[in-house]
C-alpha cells in the first residue's frame, strides 16, 4: 500500500521571545553550578551555592513560563508543538533524552560519579556533597545520590508544575490535579519521610516510608529488613505495615472504584506527577498504533505477573527460615495468597464474563496458571537452591550469584525499576513520550487498570453526535489511547490505561468529551449510528 | 458481487463505505483525488498550526481498508455515464460500477473578483490548500501581512492559523458584525471584540473589490470597495463559504440545481445513483434545514442513511433536531435546535453574557407556546444528549432554565453559571398574575 507521506511542513522555527531566552540563561545558569560540583569544583560555602542553583532552575522555569504565556489570552497553547525540535523529536529532543539517559545510568549504576562516599571517611564529594546541607537540615545526616535526586525531582515538579497550571489557566480540572501532584510530592515524598527519618535512634527505627507510595510500585515494600523494622517499631511501625496493607486492598480499590485510577496515577502518584509536569512537553509522542496497543497490554500485564512472583517468593523465603518469629507461616501465606487470586479471577469470569473479550481472559486465565504453579513450586522446594548468575542479565553490571528468589528480586530491581521506570521511563521522555513507564510498565498502573475497566463510576463521556474527528484527543492521549476512536462512535472511553490526566478533554475543539464518575449502568456503549440522525435508525442499528 | 463505487472519501463517503462494510459483502471501491486515505477535513487548520502532523488528522490507520476489504482509488473521474454505469477518469482510464454514490463534497466559492485566480490567492478547504498556504506564508518574514475575505467560520480558522505563526491578518467581512447571518447580534459582537483582543485586523462591513497582482502574477495588495484603500499582502485567502463541487457532472443526464438534486432518499434522477454530504442539494427542504447542508454532521447522517437504502433497507434521511459546533479562537460554540441572527416573528430571544466577555447563551422561545427553540452557547459545554431530549419533548424554555444544570458538560472544577443565567432570566420575564 503507498505510503502516506507527511506534507513538507517545515513550519516556523519557533523564535524565544526576550523572557523566554533570560528564563534559559537563568536555568542553564542553575545546571552549570550543578555541573561545575560534579566536576569537583569547590564551591566554598555550599549552602548558599545549592540555594542559588535550584533557585536559578526554578526561576528559569517561571521566567521561561512568564514568556510563553502571561500576554497570551487562556485557551489551547500547542501552537508549533510539531515544529519545534524539542518537542518534535528533533536535534534537541534527542539531545535532551540521550543526557536524561546518561543521568540516569549514572545515578542507578555509577553514583561515585556523582561523589557519594568519595571524601575522607565516607563522606561526599561533587554533586552529592552540594546536597549534604540541605540533608543535615532535614533529617540531619548525609546526603546520598537518592536525597540529591528527591531534591531535584521535586524542585522540577514545582517548577514545571507552575509552567502547567499557567499553560491551563483556563482549566480548573488540570490546575487542582497539578497542585495535587505537587503537595504529594512535596509532602508526601519528600519532606515527611526525611522528617520522620529524624525519629530514629539506636533503639527505634522506621524505614524511609513514603506513605503514598505502595506495592507494587513499592516493589520493595514487603522485603524483610523492612517488615522486621515495621514490627521492631513497636505501635507506630505496626500501623503503617498494616496502612501499607490497607492501601493495596481497601484504600485504593475503594477510591479507583469512585474515582478511576487517576486519583492516584494523575493526582497523587511521583512517577505521574513528573510525567505530568516536566514531561507535558512530550505528551504527543506517544505512539497511538494499534500495534502498540497490543504490545502494552501484554508488558504491562507480565511485569505485574512479574512482581506478584518475586514479591511472594522473597516474602516466602523470609517466612521459610525464619518461621517462629512471624505470625504467618509460608503454606498459609501461599494457600491464603492462592485462594484471594482465584476467587477474584472466579468473580470477574462471573460477573464480567461480558464485558471481556476472549484473548484477555486466555491472558488472565495463562497468567492465573503461571502464578498458581509457582505458588506450589514455592510451597514444595526452597527455590533458592536454584541458583543464577546475575551477569548474564546485567550486561556484566552485576556479578553475583543469587538464590532464584533474590534473582527475580534483583532483576526486578536492575530491569524493571532501574533500567524500564527510571532509564527508559524517564530518559526517553523527548522520543517516547511522558508516559512510556506508567503505560507499559508499571505493576500498579497494571492493578488500578484492571480495577477501572472492570468496578469503576469513572468514564470519558463523549457529547452526543458532535465529534468532528480531528484527532486532537487522540494526538495529545499521554497514554496512546486513540481516543477519537471512540469519540466518533458515540462511545465512552472506559480503558484500563487511561490516567485521567484529563487533556483529551481539554484541547477537544467541539466540546465533546468529559471525565465523569457516575452510575456502572451503561457505562459501555458502543454506537454505530450518532446521536442526532434519525431516532428510527438509531434504535434500530444501535440495539445490542 | 455487486460493486459500489463512491466518489470522494470525505466524512459522507467513508461513513458510507463503512456502514455498507458492516451490513454487507459487496465490493466497495472510494475514489479521491486530492489523499490517498480519508482525512479529518476540519483538522487541516491545526496541521498548519503545529498542533498535529498530517496523519493525524486520518482517523484510520492504513491497513484499516485493507482489513476491511475496502477498496481505494486514487484518480479524479472527469464524467460519469450512466447509460453504461462506466466512470471516465481523466487519465482515460475506466471503472464500472452497480451503484453509485455522489460524495465530492465542496469548493470554496469565487465571486468573480478581478484577480481571484491569481498565484497566491487559495482557499481553505483541500490538502492542496494547505500546500499552497505553506508555501506562500510559511512566516512572518515571506508573509507580511495576509487578507482575508468572507467572514464565516472557514475565514475565522484561516486567521487563528494565520495568527499561530504571527503573521498580521487583515480580515474583510461584508457583514457590520461577524457572522451576524447566522449569529444574534450579543453574540456577533461578542466575537468581534474575541478577534480584536488576538491582534486581527477585523474590518466590518468592507468588501473585496479587487486582487492587485505582481510582475509574476501573484497577489501583491487588495484593494477595498468601500473606501478604495489599498493593503499590501502576501496571501490572499478567499473564505466566503463554499458551493458544491459538481462541475465533473455537467451534462452527465444527473439533474442538477446547485448541488446534485436527490429526495428523501438520497436517490438522484437515475435509479443507481446516490448523492450524499456537501454536494446533494435536497428538492424540498427537510424543516428549517437549507436544501444543502455542508456541515460534517448533516454528511456523515447520510453516509449512515444511503448505507441502509443500498443494502436493501430503504430509509429516507430524516435528520432529528438540529444541531452545530464551531470554535472561534479559544471561543467552542455549541448550538442546539434553531436559534436565528435575525430572529423569526415568532421568536423571542434570550441573551446572557459573561462579564469576562468569553461566554455567553442565547436561548430562543416560541413568543405564544413559551416553548423552548433552540440555544447557541459559547465558552460553555452543554450536553447534545439532553438538549435533543428536551427538544424531543417539547419542553417550555422555563422548565430548560430550571433544570439547565443537567445539561453541563463543562470538565470537572469549572465554575457553573446556571444560577447567574436563572436570575438575568427572571428578571427580564414580565411578571404575570
Amino acid at each position: 500500500m503507498a505510503v502516506e507521506r507527511n506534507m513538507a511542513l517545515t513550519g516556523q522555527p519557533v523564535s524565544l521571545n526576550t523572557s523566554q531566552k533570560i528564563g534559559v540563561l537563568l536555568g542553564m545558569t542553575g545546571l552549570f553550578i550543578l555541573v561545575l560540583a560534579v566536576l569537583g569544583v569547590q564551591l566554598g560555602v555550599t549552602a548558599l551555592w545549592l540555594t542559588l542553583s535550584l533557585s536559578a532552575i526554578a526561576g528559569g522555569i517561571i521566567i521561561f513560563s512568564i514568556g510563553a504565556y502571561s500576554d497570551k489570552l487562556p485557551g489551547i497553547k500547542n501552537d508549533g508543538v510539531w515544529f519545534k525540535s524539542s518537542s518534535a523529536r528533533g536535534v534537541i529532543g534527542w539531545m535532551a533524552g540521550i543526557a536524561l539517559t546518561g543521568f540516569y545510568i549514572i545515578l542507578y549504576f555509577y553514583a561515585e560519579v556523582l561523589g557519594l562516599g568519595q571524601g575522607a571517611d565516607g563522606t561526599n564529594t561533587g554533586l552529592v556533597a552540594l546536597f549534604d546541607p540541605l540533608s543535615y537540615f532535614l533529617k540531619g545526616s548525609q546526603a546520598s545520590q537518592w536525597f540529591m535526586y528527591g531534591t531535584l525531582y521535586t524542585v522540577l515538579i514545582l517548577a514545571f508544575g507552575i509552567k502547567f497550571m499557567w499553560k491551563y489557566k483556563h482549566n480548573r480540572y488540570e490546575q487542582l490535579r497539578t497542585a495535587s501532584v505537587m503537595f504529594f510530592q512535596t509532602a508526601f515524598a519528600f519532606v515527611l519521610p526525611e522528617l520522620m527519618a529524624r525519629l530514629n535512634s539506636d533503639t527505634f527505627s522506621l524505614p524511609y516510608n513514603d506513605i503514598k507510595l505502595m506495592w507494587p510500585l513499592n516493589y520493595y515494600a514487603f522485603e524483610q529488613w523492612r517488615v522486621d523494622q515495621f514490627i521492631n517499631a513497636q505501635n507506630i511501625g505496626l500501623f503503617f505495615l498494616i496502612l501499607g496493607i490497607a492501601m493495596i486492598f481497601i484504600v485504593s480499590p475503594f477510591l479507583t472504584y469512585k474515582y478511576g485510577k487517576r486519583w492516584y496515577c494523575s493526582w497523587v502518584c511521583g512517577c505521574g506527577g513528573l510525567a505530568e509536569t516536566v514531561g507535558d512537553p512530550y505528551r504527543h509522542l506517544s505512539s497511538k498504533k494499534m500495534s502498540a496497543w497490543k504490545l502494552e497490554r501484554w508488558m504491562i500485564n507480565a511485569v505485574l505477573v512479574f512482581s506478584i512472583l518475586f514479591t511472594t517468593a522473597v516474602i516466602s523465603t523470609y517466612l521459610g527460615y525464619d518461621s517462629e518469629k512471624y505470625w504467618f507461616t509460608k503454606n498459609i501465606f501461599l494457600l491464603s495468597g492462592g485462594t484471594f487470586l482465584v476467587l477474584v479471577f472466579a468473580a470477574i469470569a462471573y460477573w464480567k464474563r461480558n464485558q471481556l473479550k476472549s484473548d484477555a481472559f486466555k491472558g488472565a486465565i495463562v497468567s492465573l496458571g503461571i502464578t498458581l504453579g509457582f505458588f506450589v513450586l514455592l510451597s514444595f522446594m526452597d527455590i533458592n537452591n536454584i541458583k543464577i548468575n546475575a551477569s548474564y542479565f546485567s550486561f556484566g553490571l552485576n556479578t553475583n550469584e543469587y538464590g532464584l528468589s533474590d534473582g527475580m528480586r534483583s532483576f526486578y530491581g536492575f530491569g524493571i525499576s532501574s533500567i524500564f521506570s527510571g532509564v527508559v521511563g524517564t530518559g526517553f521522555y523527548p522520543i517516547l513520550g511522558n508516559r512510556v513507564w506508567c503505560r507499559m510498565g508499571c505493576p500498579m498502573a497494571g492493578i488500578l487498570g484492571i480495577q477501572q475497566r472492570l468496578f469503576s463510576k469513572f468514564r470519558i463521556t463523549t457529547n452526543g453526535g458532535q465529534c468532528i474527528s480531528c484527532g486532537n484527543c487522540s494526538t495529545y492521549c499521554e497514554q496512546g489511547i486513540d481516543v477519537r476512536a471512540y469519540a466518533q462512535k458515540g462511545e465512552n472511553i472506559v480503558r484500563s490505561s487511561c490516567v485521567g490526566c484529563g487533556i483529551c478533554s481539554a484541547v477537544c475543539p467541539r466540546g465533546v468529551l468529559k471525565l465523569e464518575n457516575a452510575s456502572l449502568e451503561g457505562r459501555i456503549n458502543p454506537n454505530e449510528i450518532l446521536l442526532g440522525n434519525d431516532v428510527d435508525l438509531m434504535n434500530y442499528v444501535n440495539k445490542k | 458481487m455487486e460493486h459500489i463505487v463512491i466518489i470522494g472519501n470525505g466524512i459522507s463517503g467513508v461513513t458510507a463505505a463503512r456502514h455498507i462494510r458492516k451490513l454487507s459483502d459487496k465490493k466497495i471501491t472510494i475514489i479521491s483525488a486530492e489523499t490517498d486515505f480519508f482525512f479529518s477535513r476540519t483538522a487541516l487548520m491545526y496541521v498548519y498550526m503545529g498542533h498535529m502532523k498530517f496523519e493525524h488528522t486520518q482517523p484510520y490507520e492504513n491497513w484499516f481498508w485493507d482489513k476491511n476489504n475496502i477498496e481505494l482509488k486514487k484518480g479524479y473521474v472527469s464524467k460519469v455515464n450512466h447509460k453504461s454505469n462506466e466512470l471516465v477518469f481523466e487519465s482515460g482510464e475506466t471503472l464500472s460500477y452497480d451503484k453509485l454514490i455522489i460524495a465530492t463534497g465542496s469548493k470554496p466559492n469565487k465571486f468573480g473578483w478581478p484577480g481571484q485566480d491569481l498565484e497566491a490567492v487559495m482557499g481553505l478547504y483541500h490538502k492542496q490548500d494547505l500546500e499552497n498556504l505553506e508555501k506562500y506564508a510559511p512566516n512572518k518574514e515571506v508573509c507580511k501581512r495576509a487578507v482575508i475575505v468572507g467572514g464565516g467560520l472557514i475565514g475565522i480558522e484561516l486567521a487563528e492559523m494565520l495568527r499561530s505563526r504571527d503573521i498580521p491578518v487583515t480580515f474583510l467581512v461584508r457583514e457590520d458584525s461577524f457572522w451576524n447571518a447566522v449569529l444574534p447580534p450579543g453574540e456577533s459582537a461578542m466575537l468581534n471584540r474575541h478577534i480584536k483582543n488576538h491582534h486581527i485586523d477585523l474590518r466590518l462591513g468592507m468588501n473585496l473589490k479587487e486582487i492587485i497582482a505582481d510582475d509574476n502574477g501573484k497577489a501583491k495588495a487588495v484593494v477595498i470597495q468601500e473606501t478604495g484603500e489599498v493593503i499590501d499582502c502576501d496571501v490572499v485567502g478567499l473564505t466566503a463559504g463554499v458551493s458544491p463541487s459538481i462541475s465533473f457532472l455537467k451534462d452527465s443526464g444527473i439533474e442538477l440545481g446547485r448541488g446534485v438534486k436527490v429526495n428523501r432518499f438520497l436517490e438522484t434522477n437515475i435509479s443507481n445513483i446516490y448523492a450524499i454530504g456537501d454536494c446533494a442539494e435536497q428538492h424540498e427542504n427537510i424543516g428549517l434545514r437549507r436544501p444543502i447542508e455542508a456541515v460534517w454532521y448533516t454528511g456523515r447522517m447520510m453516509g449512515e442513511t444511503v448505507a441502509q437504502t443500498i443494502c436493501g433497507n430503504k430509509l429516507e434521511y430524516k435528520p432529528g433536531h438540529w444541531f452545530n459546533s464551531a470554535k472561534f479562537l479559544d471561543i467552542e460554540y455549541q448550538t442546539y435546535g434553531w436559534v436565528f441572527g435575525k430572529p423569526q416573528e415568532y421568536e423571542d430571544q434570550f441573551h446572557w453574557k459573561h462579564e469576562d466577555d468569553t461566554k455567553c447563551i442565547t436561548i430562543s422561545t416560541h413568543k405564544e407556546t413559551g416553548k423552548f427553540l433552540g440555544i447557541n452557547t459559547f465558552g460553555i459545554r452543554m450536553r447534545h444528549e439532553v438538549f435533543d431530549r428536551w427538544l424531543t419533548e417539547e419542553r417550555s424554555t422555563a422548565y430548560v432554565m430550571e433544570h439547565l444544570k443537567e445539561a453541563n458538560f463543562d470538565p470537572e472544577f469549572y465554575k457553573h453559571f446556571e444560577k447567574n443565567i436563572l436570575t438575568a432570566f427572571q428578571k427580564q420575564q414580565p411578571i404575570n398574575a
